[in-house]
């Protein structure tokens, strides 16, 4: 049977290769690099972004640290941190109570959801924007994080700025069942109400995004990044090789492959990103460098 | 329609003693005559017994009843004409959705269904009902032509998933999705989506964003295929039943949370044991919602349609 949407469990994950956790080991000194097997010296590989220096492999970086690339020194506030998920199904797995599985991945990620959102400037320039966490349920979608990427858009049309959103998910989340699906509803419903507004909406792409966050909001964008190497997918390799019964080529289902197939607009390195999306902030936002709004002559 | 699935054993066996005394004809005698009507009513009243309290499998087996009627059959009950638009005008033409202007209760609607094949040869053509990324943007063709002639459409909803192939990926699969989730969100018609069978994850939803969503009474509408679900989840699809349970996928369950509109009652058995009957209740219930809707003012009808998802989902703040 096919499924679409893969949550890798921490299990999963270990046992998998190409999302093999970026755990460092001897606390922070050194690490191996899943690609190219390098061993990195931890204090270099932060400082080069959580990037291989030898093959370029982009390490996950967790939400706050992604926001921290991205955004102005200090420019970022959080918003709607409180919103949590609740257990609309009474679901269990395995006799663990979902509530539970939420509780301790709070604990363990430090967050209360697998997206922060909250409005930030990039170059100088405001936006509003949602970053996705993978470390909390593999960046899986429920009703909290339909509800803050919703929120975020909204942001952006209240304070009529763009709206930028870093996706990376394993898809759905399949203990709130079909609140979860429902979700890819609203934020697409949600972009399509910015887009009445007249406002940009960037969408980056990182390593995984997959299942119903592809097929919603993430390809959506007015334009869409991807960092090198990331998964991108609707159904994940591991699904088509098990449903069509065929080895995927190297490569498959990757930004590259998107760009290539015309999915998307840019592949970036990490250490150009934030220099890319202000570029993208000066051509398309309403708001020009002097901080004035622009009359909006060329919609007339 | 025979009864044959396996929790419907016992319902075989009533079944076979009633055609085997149905068999003889004129020459029942008149005890036996008794028995027939005895083995009817003990039928009747056993079906009703196990439909009525079906489990989230069962009904999952029931919505993929093998002669389970499928988008085509209700059209063919339901229409008084239908002609079949084919392709996307960009790549190709997929036949495991078929969509097109039909004439319903006087007026011309625009069809946008899922379809399922019956035979091996059909099963092949339509592709277990499982869409690519060319039959969404069929649908969405069709859909924007049904906001520019004003025809209201309506959606038969009835795919186990939408087809993962590398082909699929690479024309953009999620692309396609997400672009119809968009496209209807704001067309300027009235929509209204009923679920006859399955409804499998973002494959159904591609076509679902509607004013009302409706589901016939064993058909199924979940954010994953039972088996997918318990691959992620217990990581063994032999959990499907487990995970079918969990999710709350049947009709009933999604009407009593309310993500759902209306439950359209099936036959006693199940829509495979009485198309007409299946299809009437089908039909009332469209010309219903349709009336409903078609006299609300549109930019009413898009308020309305943007809060109904906008509010959908469940979510707490960490202070209360």
């Amino acid at each position: 049977m096919v499924k679409e949407a893969e949550v890798p469990s921490p299990a999963q994950t270990s046992s998998r290769n190409r999302s093999k956790p970026d755990k460092p080991f001897m606390g922070n000194l050194a690490l191996k690099c899943p690609k190219c097997k390098e061993m990195l010296v931890g204090r270099d590989w932060e400082k080069n972004l959580k990037v291989c220096p030898r093959c370029s492999f982009h390490f996950k970086l967790s939400a706050y640290e992604r926001i921290e690339l991205l955004t102005d020194a200090d420019s970022f506030v959080e918003l709607d941190s409180d919103i949590v998920s609740v257990d609309p199904l009474k679901f269990v797995v395995r006799s663990q109570v979902y509530t539970s599985k939420l509780r301790e991945e709070s604990e363990n990620v430090g967050l209360n959801e697998a997206v922060v959102i909250g409005h930030a400037t990039i170059e100088e320039l405001p936006l509003a924007l949602a970053v996705m966490d993978f470390n909390f349920i593999g960046g899986s979608m429920g009703s909290a994080v339909g509800e803050k990427i919703t929120l975020a858009i909204e942001l952006g049309i209240e304070k009529n700025i763009p709206v930028l959103i870093s996706s990376t998910s394993g898809g759905a989340r399949m203990q709130e069942g079909l609140y979860s699906l429902m979700q890819m509803a609203k934020t697409a419903a949600a972009l399509s109400k910015l887009a009445e507004a007249k406002l940009p909406y960037f969408s980056l792409l990182t390593d995984p995004t997959t299942g119903g966050v592809t097929a919603s909001f993430a390809l959506l964008g007015d334009v869409i990044l991807a960092e090198p190497g990331a998964l991108i997918c609707f159904a994940g390799p591991r699904v088509i090789e098990g449903f069509m019964h065929v080895k995927l080529p190297e490569g498959a289902v990757t930004s590259e492959f998107m760009l290539q197939h015309g999915m998307i607009d840019m592949v970036v390195h990490r250490r150009d990103l934030r220099q890319t999306l202000g570029r993208l902030l000066r051509f398309y936002a309403k708001v020009d460098v002097t901080g004035e709004t622009r009359i909006n002559q060329e919609t007339r | 329609m025979a009864y044959d699935l396996e929790f419907e054993r016992p319902l075989a066996e009533l079944e076979k003693k009633i055609t085997g005394l149905q068999r003889k004809g004129d020459r029942l005698k008149h005890d036996e005559h008794l028995q027939l009507q005895d083995a009817e009513r003990e039928l009747r009243r056993r079906t009703e017994e196990i439909y009525s309290r079906l489990t989230a499998w069962q009904t999952v087996l029931v919505a993929r009843h093998k002669d389970r009627p499928y988008s085509a059959d209700y059209i063919r009950l339901i229409c008084d004409d239908f002609f079949e638009l084919h392709g996307d005008r960009a790549f190709g033409d997929d036949h495991a959705i078929i969509t097109g202007p039909a004439k319903f209760d006087g007026q011309t609607v625009m069809l946008v269904c899922h379809q399922k094949g019956r035979d091996t040869k059909e099963k092949q053509l339509r592709n277990l009902g499982m869409p690519n990324p060319e039959g969404y943007r069929k649908a969405a063709r069709t859909m924007q032509q049904a906001e520019k002639f004003g025809y209201p459409v309506i959606c038969l909803i009835d795919t186990p998933a939408a087809f993962p192939g590398l082909g699929a990926e690479e024309r953009g699969q999620a692309q396609a999705i997400a672009a119809n989730l968009y496209l209807m969100s704001r067309l300027r018609v009235p929509i209204i989506a009923v679920v006859i069978g399955e409804g499998g994850s973002g494959g159904a939803l591609a076509i679902s964003i509607a004013d009302r969503i409706l589901m016939l009474e064993f058909s199924i509408y979940s954010v994953a295929p039972p088996e997918a679900a318990a691959n992620i989840l217990w990581r063994d699809t032999a959990f499907a039943p487990q995970a079918a349970e969990a999710m709350r996928i049947s009709a009933r369950e999604l009407k009593e949370i309310d993500l759902i509109d209306e439950l359209i009652v099936e036959p006693l058995g199940g829509a495979h044991h009485n198309y007409r009957a299946a299809a009437d209740n089908l039909k009332a219930a469209l010309i219903k919602q349709l009336a409903d809707l078609q006299q609300v003012p549109v930019d009413e009808l898009l308020a309305r349609r943007y809060q109904k998802f906008r509010n959908i989902g469940k979510f707490g703040r960490a202070s209360d």
